[in-house]
């Protein structure tokens, strides 16, 4: 059998697994922003005409979900393992939207790394042959978020500089074996490699620094992917990180040129999706952050201009921050960790 | 010139859990723990008391000024008895504390969470 | 030899510390500062307002015949309603986040502080969920501002007694 493994940390999938299915879903905020039109579904109210913010964020993942399967002209019997993750305590979103939607299912915690980590064990999976079509995906919601990690919503504290604004959005795609429903002509994303990454913790200790406490572990991966590939930067149209924010940018910007990297290709080929869901004038701090941040620019933005021609290889790379709800009381520093996903049009 | 000074008072106690809250890691729930903390000791020491009588309002208004009224509490019941005295804290806070569980209560039983406007 | 791994252990997490002071403070250098003299203007304004309205009701109760210490518990109780209304309505955390610590220090920011973790969780119930959470930040306030007064009383009615 051969062997996929490359590098150090690295696969390089034979078949090239096809994103045949892509759906996202914005909150009100995510609707005033910058890319607003890469959205399939902007809610007018966060609270999706439900009772809780749980149940709205729940509802907007199924949203997702059902809009990728239908872009790809699947139905839900043809899904075989439903792979997704979210940021509510014991993964409560996932769990109880694979209840209503019946789909086998594998729930994942990676912080907001998750779409990342779903995309590519559900790529291994479809690439060994253990699944001919698998759901990704991840989401977030402001005030499930913020009541778990912070402070109550209607509290009246003052957000530092330096905090993230939790994206209220859903994002997934639908990974198959085969170009299910791309007729000839029309351009199709594949999945090429992907890179798992390692736990990193620099010991910021502050909830408000989330950026700063991800970089080195976006930055640890993308160099133990361009390394395991044997690839520069520019190899990619884009490197885009998940939910860095402003700060967190700057900081992996100035770690990668350290490492040695043209800082002028840092500058034209990275970005990180949490400055693109917002603009500034939004009073968002730092930036967008949250599974769903980098899930639904992925699922949205990112996904469409590939399809469009804009890109052709995009490195995606979601960040999390591994911190629990109790951990920064007991004095621990925040852990974090990305994944990267390489993406070529075809 | 009551007013100028509650005013000031007043207003330097914010100023003190601004720079708190901006220079600080501390969590709004800390900082107001430290002010109620601050006014008991300071009135245990006898220091409270000129500023309530220079400020009126604007030194018992601020959370300090809680703590001021808790001490008062106990240390005029300790002129009566040891009863008195463990009793005196929550005795001469009671209306505030009861007012703010109570309608506390009712106010979250009837609004909603907003989601944020920010 | 476990005294040798102790003391190793030791230094690696004083390491590991020092390479998170270090950490920090270069990703301090990325973080843009907060407005500390507008802030603290805004803080002082806001505060300084709330003390002298409550000066104002004070004094008009007191002139209508109310003792002194009713009209203080009344001015009291009517902030802590304000506040907790304000809160209810979503219109509290709009002003706090321009007037800080000038809404959050006065006992304004106690009343917030109680409905604020209580209203988010009316779906775990009336007793369980807003029962309890009343209490998540009020809570430790009232736990540490009793008891440091109890001792007070305490030690001043041992003053007192002998």
């Amino acid at each position: 059998m051969a062997n996929r493994k490359i590098g150090a940390q690295t696969v390089r999938f034979e078949n090239r697994p096809y994103i045949i299915g892509r759906g996202n879903i914005g909150g009100k905020k995510e609707g005033e922003g910058p890319i607003a039109d890469s959205f399939d579904q902007i809610l007018d109210d966060d609270m999706f005409e439900e009772k809780s913010w749980e149940k709205a964020e729940c509802k907007m993942l199924e949203a997702a979900m059902e809009k990728a399967m239908k872009r790809a002209q699947l139905e839900k019997e043809n899904i075989d393992i439903m792979l997704c993750g979210d940021l509510v305590n014991q993964i409560m979103t996932s769990s109880f939207a694979a209840r209503d939607l019946h789909i086998p299912f594998l729930g994942l915690y990676g912080a907001c790394s998750t779409m990342t980590e779903s995309l590519a064990i559900g790529s291994m999976l479809v690439d060994g042959g253990f699944a001919r079509s698998i759901l990704a995906g991840a989401s977030s919601h402001f005030c499930t978020a913020e009541r778990q990690f912070r402070m109550p919503v209607e509290h009246g504290n003052q957000r530092p500089t330096s905090a993230q604004w939790t994206a209220t959005a859903a994002g997934a795609v639908v990974v198959s074996e085969w170009p299910h429903g791309i007729t000839k002509g029309m351009s199709v994303v594949r999945v090429c490699e992907a890179t798992i990454g390692k736990v990193m913790d620099a010991g910021i200790r502050d909830a408000n620094q989330m950026g700063a406490a991800m970089a080195p572990a976006a930055v640890d991966t993308l160099l133990n992917h361009l390394q395991d590939t044997k690839r520069d930067i520019d190899y990619y149209d884009l490197v885009v990180t998940g939910d860095l924010g402003y700060i967190g940018k700057e900081i992996m910007s100035d770690l990668l040129a350290d490492a040695g990297l043209n800082r002028k290709k840092i500058f034209s080929h990275y970005d990180d999706c949490g400055t693109m869901l917002y603009s500034k004038e939004q009073d968002v701090h730092g930036g967008g952050s949250g599974c769903g941040c980098s899930a639904s620019v992925f699922a949205g933005k990112l996904l469409k201009d590939m399809e469009q021609g804009k890109y052709r290889r995009i490195l995606l790379m979601s960040t999390g921050a591994l911190l629990s709800t109790i951990s920064p009381f007991q004095g621990e520093s925040i852990p974090g960790i990305a994944h990267a996903v390489a993406l070529e049009v075809e | 010139m009551e007013y100028i000074w509650a005013f000031v008072i007043g207003g330097i106690w914010c100023v003190i859990g601004q720079i708190l809250m901006d220079g600080t890691k501390l969590t709004a729930p800390r900082i107001l723990v430290i002010f109620v903390v601050t006014g008991v000791v300071l009135q245990a020491l006898d220091l409270y008391q000129p500023l309530v009588d220079l400020a009126g309002n604007g030194a018992t208004v601020p959370l300090p000024g809680f703590g001021y009224n808790l001490a008062k509490g106990a240390m005029e019941g300790a002129k009566k008895g040891f009863l008195e005295a463990v009793t005196g804290p929550v005795n001469v806070t009671a209306a505030g504390v009861a007012a703010a569980i109570t309608f506390g209560y009712i106010v979250s039983l009837f609004f909603s969470p907003k989601s944020p406007k920010r | 030899m476990l005294q040798i791994s102790e003391e190793q252990n030791k230094e690696k997490e004083k390491q590991k510390k020092e390479i998170g002071k270090a950490y920090g403070k270069y990703a301090k250098q990325f973080t843009p500062k907060p407005k500390y003299f507008s802030n603290c203007v805004k803080a002082f304004l806001t505060g300084g307002i709330i003390c002298v309205a409550a000066l104002a009701v004070q004094n008009r109760l007191q002139a209508a015949g109310i003792s002194e210490k009713d009209a203080g518990a009344f001015v009291t109780m009517g902030l802590v309603i304000l506040a907790q209304l304000l809160t209810g309505l979503g219109i509290f955390d709009v002003i706090a986040k321009h007037a800080g610590a000038g809404v959050i220090v006065p006992i304004t920011g106690f009343a917030n502080s109680m409905v604020a973790p209580a209203i988010e969780f009316k779906k775990e119930g009336p007793v369980l969920g807003v029962g309890s959470k009343l209490f998540t930040v009020a809570g430790p306030v009232l736990v540490c501002g009793i008891s440091a007064a109890t001792v007070t009383g305490i030690i001043y009615w041992f003053i007192e007694k002998f």
